[in-house]
Parts: C-alpha cells; structure tokens; sequence
C-alpha cells in the first residue's frame, strides 16, 4: 500500500466512524468522492424540483379567485425559489456552482421531480399539489433534516417549515371548495384521481428496485427507505380525504387495524420508469421554459458581473 | 427530535398550533380607527383609495408575472416580494373603498368591474415583460420610476387625517424604501454594466417616460381631499421625484429623465387606459368569472 493510498484509507476510516456516531459532515471535512458525488445527485435532484415546480403553479397566479389565494400563492411560488436557492447554495458548498447545474439540468443529465411534468388543469389541482405533492415532500424531507451532510441538513430543517405552510393552505383551498358548489367538489374529486399516482412515486422505485437506496442509508443521507416514507405518506393521506370527502384512487386503500397502517396499492412501475426517464407529457414544455428563461437573462446576469467586476477595481483604488 | 416533531405534528388532527405557521396571519391595521374623518366626503374618500389601490393591484398583478421567469433566482424571490408588497397594499385599500361605501369587498372590486372602471394610473398596466411586450430593463425603469414616485406619495400621506391612510402609508413607505433601493440598484448595474444593456436600460426609461407626467398631475378627488388634509397631491411631489431621478440615472451614467408633455392630465384616474388593461384584467378575472358562484 502507498503512502496515499493508505492515509486515503485512514481519513475514510475517520469519516465511517463519524457517521456512525451521527456526527454532521460539514463542507471542509474530507468525504470520499463517492459521498459528495451522490449528495450532489440527490440535492441537485432537489433543488432543480423546486425551480421547475415553479413553473405548473405559477401559470395560476394570475388568475387566482380571490385576492387572498392569489398573496397565498405567489407567496408558497416565492418559498420555492428560495428554496432551490438554499439548496444551491448548500451544494455550492461540495464545489459545483449553481450555472453548471442549470446547464447540466438543461442537458437532461440532472433530474427533477416528474410530479411537474404533469400539466395543472384546474384551480383544484393548486390545491391538491399542495396537499398531495408538498405533504409527499414533507415526508421525504423531514428525515433529511437529520442527514449526515450539514449545510444540507440545515437547509431542510427551514424548508420543512415552510413546506408544512405549502401543504396546509393547499387542504385549506379544497376544504373551501368542497364547502363551494357541486361543480367545485366534483373538480375535487376529479383532481384528487390525477394527482394520486404520481404523488406516490415521489417516493422512487420500492426498496428491493431502489439502486441508491443501501448506500445512502449507509452514509445517512438518506435516513427513511422509499417505502416506510410512502407508507407514511399514505398514513397521513388516506384520514385527510376521508375528512374533505374524496376517495383517491385505490380500491385496496383501506385501514388495517394489526398492522396499525393503510393498506394500498403501488403505483405501476413500469409508468413510473416511463415517466423518470422523461416520457412526462410536459417534460419538453418545462425544460424549454426554463431554457429560455435562463438564455434571456444572460445579458442582465452578465451585465451585473461586468458591473461588478469594474466596481472592485474601484474599490481596491479607493 | 424536533424535526419528527414537526412530521409528527402535521398528521394529527388538532389545532392550528400543529401547523409550522399557522395561516391566520394578525391584521397589523386591525386596531386603526377606521371612521371616516369629519367633514370628509365618503364619496370622495372611496374613490381616492380606489385610485392608490388600483395601482397598487394592477401593478402586482404586472410584478407578479415575471414569477419563473426572472433572469436569476434572487430576481424571482425579490419580484415576486414586491407583487406581494403591493397586493397587500392593494387589498387594505380596496377593503376600505367597500366599507367607506358600504357595498362589497375586495374581491368584488377586483374581479367585477371592467378597464373604464378601473382608477389606476396608466404606468401600472404597461406590459412590459416578461415577454415581447418588454424587458428586466423596463420593468426596473418602471419600478424606478413608480417606487419614487410612490414613496414620495406614502411619506406624506403617513400624516393623513385618515387613520387608515395613514397607518397604511406609514408601513407601506418602509417596504417601498426597499423596492426603489431595488430598482435603484439594478437601474445602474445595467446602465454602467455592459454596451448592451445600457442600451436596453435606455430603451427601457424610453418606454416608461411617456407616463411620467400623468403622475403628478391631480384629480379633482385628489385636490379636494388634500385640502382637508386626507389625500396628497401628486403636483407637490415632482420636483423631489425628478430629483431622486436624476441622481440615480447619474450614478447610471445615463441621461437624466425626460419627461414627456401629456395631453390629457390624468386619464388613468379617469378610467381611460390602454389597451394593455383589458387583456390583464381578462386573465385577472376569467377563473371567477367562469365560475360564478364558487366560493373560495
């Protein structure tokens, strides 16, 4: 063994153990490469969900029903762009900057949630999003908050509580429709039936399908597997439509009282393939937008840097 | 650990204590005496506020869709935080023109009446991006242009006889500070930046000029309730929002504002818009108006 090679082995001995005693990594401690490479995958993945969740809700602020709903959804809009850019920022942190993600999200080498690669139809699905898609969130994120990497841990711990904010006033909007007219809960119900399969591969394949799964638990990035989360996730679902009204679409969906759980089916597989390897019917729509969007700010983002740049001479002078 | 607690919290069933926030937000102008000053005109007094609350909301719902579309995410996160300043603003002054006039609310105002009804002044409906319509560097001429404008208004109008006014104003003035700071800052980042986008900041002040002047010019309404110390008029406000102008666009390195004669005085206030107005309010209101009836 070299010299190299064996304190490479040392300092990853050091590093095993601090994650054993559940110690936080913090930005300059020495992680294998392994461990940043799948951090930054797995955060990248995150922050690029929020940026391009933007997009399907945005499209309904401008006509938001009421004066009230419209503050409360430019409001959770504004939260996620704050929160891709808390994680950006965590990942700028393990050496990779924020243009190069963009680029390497435009390139379809990133990935991002699929959940927004369906389209929003009506104003029921701003609330069902909310409810479904950041109650789903909240069940992925909570136990991140407890992941090994610190600026990543951190980060989450203030996601989690605005994202709770997000899921509540989304139940609150369909409570009020399901109080509104037949034609509102019928748009309920009809939403609720879209939103329920893809909100349930949040979560990723099953456990014996998840590729990542053993070795991010391993390093305690990841602290829940995807099927506990989901289970979770049905656990809080399932009372909360009983108590709107609606029926998700699963005819297994039941309470069984000796495992204390919801029984339910699994969303198909195999749609689940289709829709992650970017087969969603909006993928091209979302990925276009926020090419565009970033192409047609390169002059005021090169033009803030030309800025700069002349300013710190100035200021180096003065 | 609080962050179970926090997941933990969120499936029971109880109280608004189980939610990270709650969404009963307090009214911070909730204990202001809303009674109508004496010897004012009720008349008047709803539609002065209808005039401030109509660019108030007519310029948020502008801000507010550049939201996904800003050229960095810091610019979405600030824009979409003024359409909110604004659309606050907007919703207590549209509030009071409802319980001044004893008719309505809000959202009555917002979603049903038509473009000659609206009081904005015109500068707020221009649609000047995102999209072919515009730019960033005329939606920073404008907020330029409106937040000095309007902070100018505001620190007067925080003496208003008008508690409601006044309190509104003197919270409003601390938030539009930071827009024209904002505007201020990114104003002469393009205009000293690059070539182009001098050119585009020019372009930009260029196309917001036209509607400098309808600013200052007063209504009838405004005259009136300024007399009484109730409302602020615009006309006593030019010079120091020409100053502010100029120094900015100095600091730009850009040519100092160059206002335009107008022909009709103030015909925003009158409710002759441009045709900008109607597709906006048509967006605004097609989803209530699909669906009357709905409550939401």
């Amino acid at each position: 063994m070299t010299d190299t090679a064996a304190t490479e082995a040392g300092l990853e001995a050091e590093f095993e153990a601090r994650i054993a005693a559940d110690e936080r990594i913090e930005p300059r401690d020495w992680m294998p490469e392994g461990y940043r490479r799948t951090l930054v995958r797995q955060m990248s993945q995150h922050a690029h969900s929020e940026i391009i969740g933007m997009q399907p809700e945005a499209e309904w602020i401008g006509c938001a029903p009421s004066l009230r709903r419209k503050a409360i959804l430019l409001a959770k809009v504004q939260d996620e762009a704050g929160h891709g850019l808390y994680v950006y920022s965590a990942i700028e942190t393990l050496g990779v900057d924020r243009a190069e993600l963009t680029e390497r999200l435009l390139a379809g080498e990133q990935r991002y949630s699929a959940l927004f690669d369906h389209p929003v139809r009506t104003y029921a699905d701003v609330g069902t999003i909310a409810w479904l898609g950041d109650g789903a969130a909240i069940c992925l994120q909570v136990p991140a908050c407890r992941a090994s990497y610190g600026p990543y841990a951190r980060a989450m711990f203030r996601i989690c509580k605005e994202e709770s904010f997000h899921h509540r006033q989304g139940y609150e909007l369909l409570t009020a429709m399901m109080r509104g007219t037949a034609e509102q809960r019928a748009m309920v119900q009809e939403s609720l039936e879209r939103w329920w399969w893809p909100t349930m591969m949040m979560f990723g394949p099953p456990n014996a399908r998840s590729t990542h799964t053993e070795r991010s638990m391993r390093w305690r990035i990841k602290r829940v597997t995807n099927d506990e989360m989901r289970q979770q996730f049905v656990d809080m679902a399932a009372p909360q439509a009983e108590a709107l009204g609606v029926r998700p679409p699963d005819p297994a969906l039941r309470w069984n009282p000796e495992r204390e759980h919801y029984d339910y089916t699994d969303p198909d597989w195999a749609d689940f393939e289709r829709l992650i390897s970017g087969d969603g019917p909006l993928r091209a729509q979302r990925i276009a937008h926020r090419e565009r969007v970033h192409r047609e700010g390169a002059w005021v983002r090169e033009a803030a840097l030309a800025y700069a740049r002349r300013n710190e001479g100035a200021e180096v002078g003065a | 650990m609080p962050t179970e607690n926090l997941f933990k919290a969120l499936v029971r069933e109880d109280d608004n204590g189980q939610w990270a926030f709650g969404t009963g937000f307090t009214d911070g102008l909730a204990r202001v005496d809303r009674g109508v000053p004496e010897g004012v005109d009720r008349a008047d007094l709803a539609e002065y506020c209808l005039m401030l609350g109509d660019d108030a909301l007519i310029y948020a719902q502008r801000l507010s869709e550049w939201c996904s579309k800003a050229p960095e995410i810091e610019e979405d996160i600030a824009l979409a935080n003024i359409a909110l300043d604004l659309l606050g603003h907007a919703r207590v002054l549209l509030a009071r023109v409802a319980e001044v006039r004893e008719e309505g609310d809000e959202d009555a105002l917002a979603y049903w009446r038509d473009a000659p009804q609206f009081r904005n002044v015109r500068l707020a409906e221009l649609d000047l991006g995102p999209g072919p319509g515009g730019d960033f560097a005329a939606t920073m001429a404008r907020l330029l242009l409106f937040s000095s404008w309007r902070l100018a208004i505001f620190t007067r109008l925080a003496g208003s006889r008008d508690r409601l006014l006044a309190a509104l104003a003197a919270k409003g003035a601390k938030e539009i500070t930071y827009h024209r700071d904002h505007a201020t800052q990114w104003v002469i980042r393009l205009g000293a930046g690059t070539s182009y986008s001098r050119a585009r900041m020019t372009a930009g002040l260029d196309a917001v000029w036209p509607y400098a002047e309808e600013l200052f010019a007063p209504h009838p309404v405004e005259t009136r309730l300024a007399a009484q110390g109730v409302a602020v008029d615009p006309a006593t406000v030019r010079t120091e929002v020409l100053g502010v102008l100029t120094e900015v666009l100095a600091h730009a390195e850009l040519p100092p504002p160059a206002f335009v004669p107008d022909g009709e005085p103030h015909p925003g206030r009158d409710g002759e818009h441009t045709e900008e107005l109607g597709p906006l309010l048509d967006e605004m209101q097609s989803l209530v108006r699909a669906m009357p009836g709905a409550t939401w």
